[in-house]
């Protein structure tokens, strides 16, 4: 799986950090990037689900499954 | 101003956010706005349109420039400090940036703040905010009974932002005084709105004429070393960002904080939950946001725009009802029951697009320190008088008094 952040979209929230730390990167204010050129380790895949579903920019997709 | 408090016949066309009945619950009427007249309108405190639907207030936070942030209180501010401020804005610029700024002018001065705000500096704070939380609780344990929201919630913000600001945290409840009285009491109260505008703003001048003189690495020194487009920023400037800093974050949060207990000391089936099972809070704060998210905003109508059939017509105000939003069920499943464990949560309690909530770090860890640390000590508690509850409303709606026994 794979995720990618739009940062045109990125209002910086923190939701994705909060709830998958090891999936999002947040610059020194606070915007998020996804960490890993967004691959997303096995066994993170509903962590990852998780951040789309409570960024309330709709900021966050998967790009591939 | 009395005319303004007739009673309210059809919430589409006439709504009053002021009406004591909906200030208490206000579900109902959002419920019957979204299906029958998603933009409502009313001709009270200076004429507005207000936006109940998610997917409406989604859209209408992107459409600038026609609708403005330049005067984000839904309620107008007296003819004479109308004057006043607009005289002022000529002269100097945005009176409280970023959230009287619309762009360009919004982004570097929100980027100028966010350094303070980002979930790491925020954590810097927390040992702080436990120490208080905890000091507040010796002080009530033993009394069986407290005002949760007066003796606990309303205590906690006014001295986190003071620290934070490098102002003295024990003059804390002055500042809840002055927000107060510029922000909930000064709504509709013209004369108080003035006059707390000029204690703000006279404190911070001389706040800045201090540090001009003892430079320090505090957010005021910050500001004044700080540059916008090549330019220092001018005093103006840096006593609206002060005073938006310490106003923003003390009725709102304490308003959630308030809220939370509230729900809990309710239902006693949610509040043995959180004590079993303590690793909810993250998600049981993010659902109390949501459902009692306490902020609604202004924007003034610059230019005619339509947005689900209706078009809102310049000179008026908008309102983005986030809290209303919220509750929409074309979003949220159950979206009129608190689920402490909702997993998609998509909740806009702190605003979305460019002017999303630059506190929301702040607010949500004060949250977290505020009900962990009354839960630590508090465990079992509830409403001792739920007639005497009391809710302020219109822009900021969260509970005054919340009487408690444990
Ligand atoms: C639960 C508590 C809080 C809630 C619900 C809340 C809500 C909001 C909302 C809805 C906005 C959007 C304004 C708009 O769209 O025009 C906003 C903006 C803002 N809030 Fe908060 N707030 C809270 C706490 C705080 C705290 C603790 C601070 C700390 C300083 C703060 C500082 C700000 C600032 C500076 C802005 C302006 C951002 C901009 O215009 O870009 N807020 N807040
Ligand atoms: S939740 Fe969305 S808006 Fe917030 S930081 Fe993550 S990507 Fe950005």
């Amino acid at each position: 799986m794979r995720i990618r952040v739009d940062s045109e979209k990125c209002e910086g929230h923190n939701r994705c950090k909060a709830l998958a730390a090891e999936l999002f990167d947040l610059d020194d204010l606070g915007y998020a990037s996804a960490v890993a050129e967004g691959v997303v380790p096995p066994g993170a895949e509903d962590q990852a689900r998780l951040a789309v579903s409570n960024c309330p920019e709709f900021a966050i997709e998967i790009v591939e499954d | 101003m009395s005319d303004e408090h007739r009673p309210v016949e059809d919430w589409a066309t006439d709504y009053d956010i002021f009406d004591p009945d909906y200030v208490k619950e206000p579900g109902p009427v959002w419920d019957d706005l979204r299906q029958r007249c998603p933009i409502a309108h009313t001709k009270r405190w200076g004429g507005s349109f207000m936006a109940t639907r998610y997917e409406d207030v989604q859209q209408l936070v992107r459409m600038t420039p026609e609708l403005s942030s330049r005067s984000p209180t839904i309620v107008p501010p007296s003819p004479e400090l109308r004057e006043e401020m607009i005289a002022e804005v000529k002269a100097y610029g945005s009176e409280n940036p970023p959230i009287t700024a619309d762009p360009p002018e919004h982004k570097p001065y929100k980027q100028l703040i966010l350094p303070f705000f980002t979930p790491k500096a925020t954590d810097s704070y927390r040992a702080f905010t436990e120490d208080l939380c905890n000091t507040l609780i010796d002080g009530l344990v033993d009394k069986g009974q407290c005002d949760a929201a007066a003796e606990y919630a309303q205590q906690i913000p006014p001295r986190v932002i003071a620290r934070i600001l490098g102002i003295d945290p024990a003059r804390g409840a002055e500042f809840t005084e002055w927000t107060q009285g510029v922000l909930e009491l000064g709504q509709t109260n013209p004369e108080l709105r003035t006059k707390y505008r000029r204690i703000i703003r006279d404190f911070f001048a001389e706040l800045v004429a201090h540090r001009r003189e003892n430079p320090s690495d505090d957010v005021v020194s910050t500001l004044i070393a700080a540059e916008v487009e090549g330019e220092a920023l001018s005093d103006h400037s840096i006593i609206g960002i002060c005073n938006l800093l310490l106003v923003a974050g003390i009725d709102t949060t304490w308003s959630s904080i308030g809220a939370a207990l509230w729900h809990f000391a309710g239902h006693p089936e949610d509040r043995r939950r959180m004590v079993r099972e303590p690793d909810l809070f993250p998600t049981a704060i993010e659902e109390l946001l949501r459902f009692y998210g306490p902020v609604m905003m202004g924007r003034r109508i610059l230019e005619p725009v339509t947005i689900a059939g209706t078009e809102l017509t310049p000179g008026e105000k908008l309102i983005l009802n986030f809290p209303a939003a919220n509750r929409d069920p074309e979003v949220f499943d159950r979206a009129d029951e608190v689920v402490l464990d909702r997993e998609r949560n998509r909740h806009v309690a702190f605003g979305i697009g460019i002017h999303r909530c630059a506190g929301s770090n702040l607010a949500r860890m004060e949250m977290d320190v505020a009900l962990r640390t009354w839960f630590e000590r508090i465990p079992e508690f509830e409403l001792s008088d739920p007639d005497a509850v009391t809710w302020a409303g219109g822009q900021v709606r969260g509970p005054r008094s919340i009487p408690v026994r444990y």
